[in-house]
């Protein structure tokens, strides 16, 4: 059974690095909508999938959060990526599938995936 | 909503709405007596009696994004459809209690599902919230209190990556071995 003494393994190690990274640090801010309409057309997959691969990719500037609802609830689930500076992009009816492709195409290499985009929707 | 998994998530979020610092939830399954309940309680701004009256009403919500509020209504639903029981109480200023039972062999109960994603959801989200999550079958418990994490943590944040895919095993482990092959 794990536990809780590995996290103090973690922490000694942690320590050990070169400071630890402050929220304030991400330079990029993904925000998955999770108020009922968001969770009810599977919002939760979406958040663990994008956070499972920002992990794995060492995405050290990218922090993922949630919100509540966005209003615009058909277009559920919804990620947005906001980052300085530029224009805020607003990602709609996302699967765990989209939201790899958005982390490798968009926040590897900063190309904007517009086909899930809502631009592509509201025409 | 899919699985009471879902509807946990739903309803913890009106809780962090509430400015809670601290939300405990707790599912806990008697094989023996066939229940499942689900408890959260939290330490947020809590409800005058006049709004808790029409929290159960669908077409009530303090948001202004949209004009209906189907969190508890959808939860309620959930539990009184498989013969179960649904209550919210709250006092301002104290905090909430949301519980809900069910009728574990009912066929139309909704299976928890993914309850480890629901908790490592709410937890590594809300970093500036604490958690005590109790996970019961029978006589198997298994407990994650955030603010034990956090202490042994000392000032590194939750949400770093090592401590996250540490969260989701510690979570996942604990489940199985409560678990026992029995899936709720």
């Amino acid at each position: 059974m794990k536990s809780l003494e590995e996290l103090k393994q973690i922490r000694e190690r942690m320590l050990s690095q070169l400071g630890p990274r402050n929220e304030s640090d991400a330079k990029i801010r993904v925000v998955v909508g999770m108020a009922t309409c968001g969770i009810a057309s599977g919002a939760r997959p979406v958040l663990l999938a994008l956070s499972d691969a920002v992990q794995k990719k060492g995405l050290n500037d990218v922090m993922v959060t949630q919100t509540g609802c966005i209003g615009l609830c058909q277009y559920e689930p919804i990620v947005e990526v906001l980052e300085a500076g530029k224009e805020k992009v607003t990602y709609v009816k996302m699967t765990p599938e989209k939201a790899l492709e958005v982390v490798d195409r968009h926040l590897m290499r900063g190309q904007i995936v517009s086909e899930y985009t809502i631009n592509q929707y509201i025409k | 909503m899919t699985e009471l998994s879902l509807h946990v998530l739903d309803v913890v979020e009106n809780s962090i709405h509430a400015g809670a610092t601290l939300i405990e939830i707790t599912i806990c399954a008697k094989v023996k007596n066939d229940v499942l309940m689900i408890t959260i309680t939290d330490n947020g701004c809590g409800m005058t009696n006049d709004v808790l009256e029409h929290v159960t009403d669908p077409f009530f919500t303090t948001r202004k994004t949209r004009k209906v509020g189907l969190g508890i209504p959808f939860f309620r639903y959930a539990a009184l459809s498989c013969g179960g029981h649904f209550s919210i109480t709250s006092h301002p200023g104290a905090g909430t209690k949301v519980e809900a039972d069910f009728s574990l062999s009912h066929i139309d109960r909704l299976p928890l599902g993914d309850i480890t994603g629901t908790m490592y959801t709410l937890i590594t989200c809300n970093t500036q919230t604490d958690f005590v999550y109790i996970y019961k079958i029978d006589d198997r418990t298994f407990t994650l209190d955030t603010r034990q994490v956090k202490e042994i943590l000392g000032g590194i944040p939750l949400n770093t990556p090592e401590v996250l895919a540490y969260l989701k095993e510690y979570l996942t482990e604990n489940k199985k071995i409560v678990d026992n092959g029995y899936i709720l």
